[in-house]
């Protein structure tokens, strides 16, 4: 049977017909809706497959891997820059080793459609040392999930998927078979203690395994060999066989690279057939770097660092088509009169009416600082608030504000969401807390994950609790309503916390206005149904 | 025989559901197809734009290369002309007239209606007017998507016309009927 899938329903779909156990992840754009598609598929329910949001990906992956010590297959899911969150625990499961299958899908965001950089998780993957899977399409991500838990079964490690933005949200018709019934292997009868000594011996054995991984790559059915002639050897990883094959169909040499570590005699024998080699990937650099220490600095090396491809920002038919010297159609010139369209927060977001008032408050001030955080409300950096002088990573808000009163800055206010706030924002709370840092804190709580689509937030109806629990005062832990109505008295309380010399919070609390006109027109279809 | 086309507009206006409806189409005809995306950040209010592939041969790529597009498919007409150098130099623009601004800096209506003009094939209709006055004020797209239909070879009328039926059964015949009828009114627009 053949349904249209988007890359990242692929994946979730192969993955529940590899007999999934459960999914852990939290919301990040180009992987979100690989969980959602868990949560929502009906096998999945009633085989009661784990799908609940986790607060971060740390703990996501940490309960992957307790999922797969009792002997279940197990799925994690992030967006790249996740993987520096799980990144502890991640490079830990390859020393463990694992029991059910585990898969982590790494979605990589090249060119930054929504995202603050473009790291390759192939790196990842390689300093770890386990296999990686870089599907070239919605049909291979679907296969690959089955592939993947089978591999890291038989290896006993952990396998990444990395997938791209062009793939995870791309839709193709797939082939897709009966489900696989859910795995068991049973409770595992090891202990994965990594005290040093015992940490010695599992790194030995990934070591020793290392070879085991290069022959099945060598051996995969998703790396091949296509002869097609011509001087120029191609190495196409991943979607770059698409705009190679785009460009240049059957007349050349290509390397179709979806499985690695990279299979070295296959590598070898393109050298042999070819004058030069052109490495096709994309992201980072990562498998042409590896390549020239294969073949050593003497053989034409092109790709990225040579400048043939461009060195930052995804793939694409024409920069390849370039690249490979394929002759390009003619173009209209682009218009001179189109203006630049950038997203902006919704009219009558909350989120608004707390920048409104932060603006005008701390206006008052000779000079000030807004940290802020990662959600829709980073577009408060953007006109007409312009409000934020930073951005950086999850959490990094309070943070930082505390850092720079700690250099005696003041007023120094954190701005940071909800699911943001639980993700990473609360150790960094309790440092400010143990410190008395001179801080303000605004949690603009909207009741769910904004900027992903809405999901859950895990800390939803507890944010006051947590903060008091973390040691911040009561009286300091201040609540209001943002809407224009009540601006007079949201500023009120924003000028008392940014004066009290300590760490206060403000909670600024009203649902995501696009989750609310969602629960009401469920409300009213379910209000139809019951007449 | 295949076709390209980009769909674009701004967040919000429906260019996804008209991407859904040519793919539930081109899937039960039994076409190759390609949908290209970009989630997230995007649909607060910015520009956002879908590549979609149909062919009856393979298609690799996910994406369509400069000067590749049959056809640009816009609900706004500033939008329309963000994709230029996407456009075959023969291709067809479908796009609505009216402005979507939510920026300060949108051009002159003059100028972006001077800039269509001087383009080969531009269908232009005030998609919102015709939605509203067979009646679905909700359904500009699909007067849109009704005014891309003659220009879409590889799928008849009424193919494009069940998949507006799958897609929309789910919310009841009413609403099937709506932007049944929505289509229609784009369709016989570019005849006039």
């Amino acid at each position: 049977m053949k349904k249209l899938l988007l890359g990242d329903e692929a994946i979730a779909l192969g993955a529940i017909h590899a007999g999934l156990g459960g999914v852990y992840a939290y919301p990040g754009t180009p992987s979100t809706e690989i969980t959602e598609f868990i949560q929502a598929d009906a096998t999945a329910r009633e085989r009661g497959v784990h799908s609940r949001w986790c607060t971060n990906e740390k703990t996501a992956m940490e309960a992957a891997l307790g999922m797969s010590y009792a002997g279940r297959r197990a799925l994690v899911c992030m967006k790249h820059v996740g993987m520096n969150v799980a990144a502890d625990a991640f490079v830990n499961s390859a020393i463990t080793g694992v029991n059910g299958g585990l898969v982590v899908v790494a979605a990589d965001d090249p060119s930054m459609h929504s995202s603050q950089n473009e790291q390759d998780s192939r790196f990842y993957g390689a300093f770890a040392m386990v296999p990686i899977m870089e599907p070239s399409n919605q049909q291979e991500a679907y296969d690959m999930m089955q592939s993947a838990f089978e591999l890291s079964e038989s290896l006993r490690e952990p396998v990444v998927l990395r997938v791209v933005t062009r793939l995870a949200h791309s839709r193709a018709a797939v082939e897709v078979h009966e489900p696989a019934a859910m795995q068991n292997l049973g409770i595992c009868q090891e202990r994965w203690v990594l005290l040093p000594g015992i940490a010695r011996t599992r790194y030995a054995a990934l070591i020793n395994k290392q070879a085991d991984m290069q022959a099945a790559s060598q051996e995969s059915i998703y790396n091949r060999l296509e002869c097609g002639g011509g001087s120029l050897g191609i190495i196409a990883c991943g979607i770059g066989y698409n705009y190679v094959k785009e460009a240049i169909g059957d007349k050349a040499n290509i390397l179709k690279v979806s499985h690695y570590p990279l299979p070295e005699s296959a590598i070898h024998s393109l050298a042999a057939k070819s004058d030069a080699i052109i490495v096709v990937e994309d992201g980072q650099p990562v498998v042409e770097q590896q390549v020239k220490s294969m073949l050593g600095a003497e053989y034409p090396l092109k790709g990225r660092l040579t400048g043939d491809l461009p060195r930052a920002g995804e793939l694409t038919p024409d920069n390849v088509a370039k690249a490979l010297g394929v002759e390009q159609k003619p173009t209209l010139a682009p218009s001179a009169i189109v203006a630049p369209r950038p997203p902006q927060l919704c009219q009558g977001c909350g989120h608004r009416d707390v920048y409104t008032a932060l603006n005008q408050v701390l206006a008052t001030y000779p000079d000030y600082r807004i940290f802020g955080d990662i959600g829709c409300y980073t577009l408060g950096a953007l006109p007409p608030f312009k409000a934020l002088a930073s951005c950086v990573d999850m959490g990094a808000s309070i943070t930082m504000a505390k850092g720079a009163a700690d250099a005696g800055f003041f007023p120094s206010v954190a701005i940071i969401g909800d699911s943001t706030f639980t993700h990473s924002g609360m150790t960094g709370l309790l440092d400010a807390v143990n410190d008395k840092s001179n801080i303000t804190v605004v949690i603009s709580d909207n009741l769910t994950t904004g900027m992903t689509g809405g999901q859950d937030s895990a800390g939803t109806s507890k944010f006051e609790a947590i903060c008091v629990a973390l040691g911040v005062e009561p009286e300091h832990v201040r609540v209001v309503v943002p809407l224009p109505k009540n601006m007079e008295e949201i500023k009120q309380i924003l000028k008392e916390e940014i004066d009290y010399p300590g760490v206060s919070v403000v909670i600024p609390r009203r649902e995501c206005i696009q989750t609310a006109a969602r629960k009401a027109r469920e409300a009213r279809k379910a209000k139809e149904n019951a007449k | 025989m295949k076709i390209d086309i980009i769909l674009c507009g701004v967040g919000g206006q429906g260019i996804l559901s008209i991407a859904t409806i040519i793919g539930e189409a081109a899937t039960k005809a039994g076409l190759n197809l390609k949908q290209a995306e970009v989630h997230g950040m995007s649909q607060r209010g910015g520009d956002v734009q879908s590549h979609l592939r149909l062919s009856d041969e393979v298609i690799y790529s996910d994406l369509i290369a400069q000067g590749g597009a049959d056809m640009i498919i816009s609900m706004e007409p500033m939008e329309s002309l963000r994709y230029l150098p996407y456009l075959a130099m023969d291709g067809k623009i479908v796009t609505g007239s009216e402005p979507f601004v939510n920026i300060p800096n949108y051009p002159e209506m003059a100028s972006v209606q001077q800039e269509l003009a001087a383009l080969p094939a531009v269908d232009i209709m005030d998609i919102d007017a015709v939605a509203k006055s067979v009646g679905n004020p909700r359904g500009a797209n699909m007067v849109l998507l009704g005014m891309a239909a003659r220009h879409i070879q590889i799928l008849s009328v009424q193919e494009l016309k069940d998949a507006i039926r799958t897609i929309f059964s789910r919310k009841g015949e009413a609403v099937v009927e709506a932007n049944l009828k929505a289509f229609q009114a784009g369709f016989d627009g570019v005849d006039n």
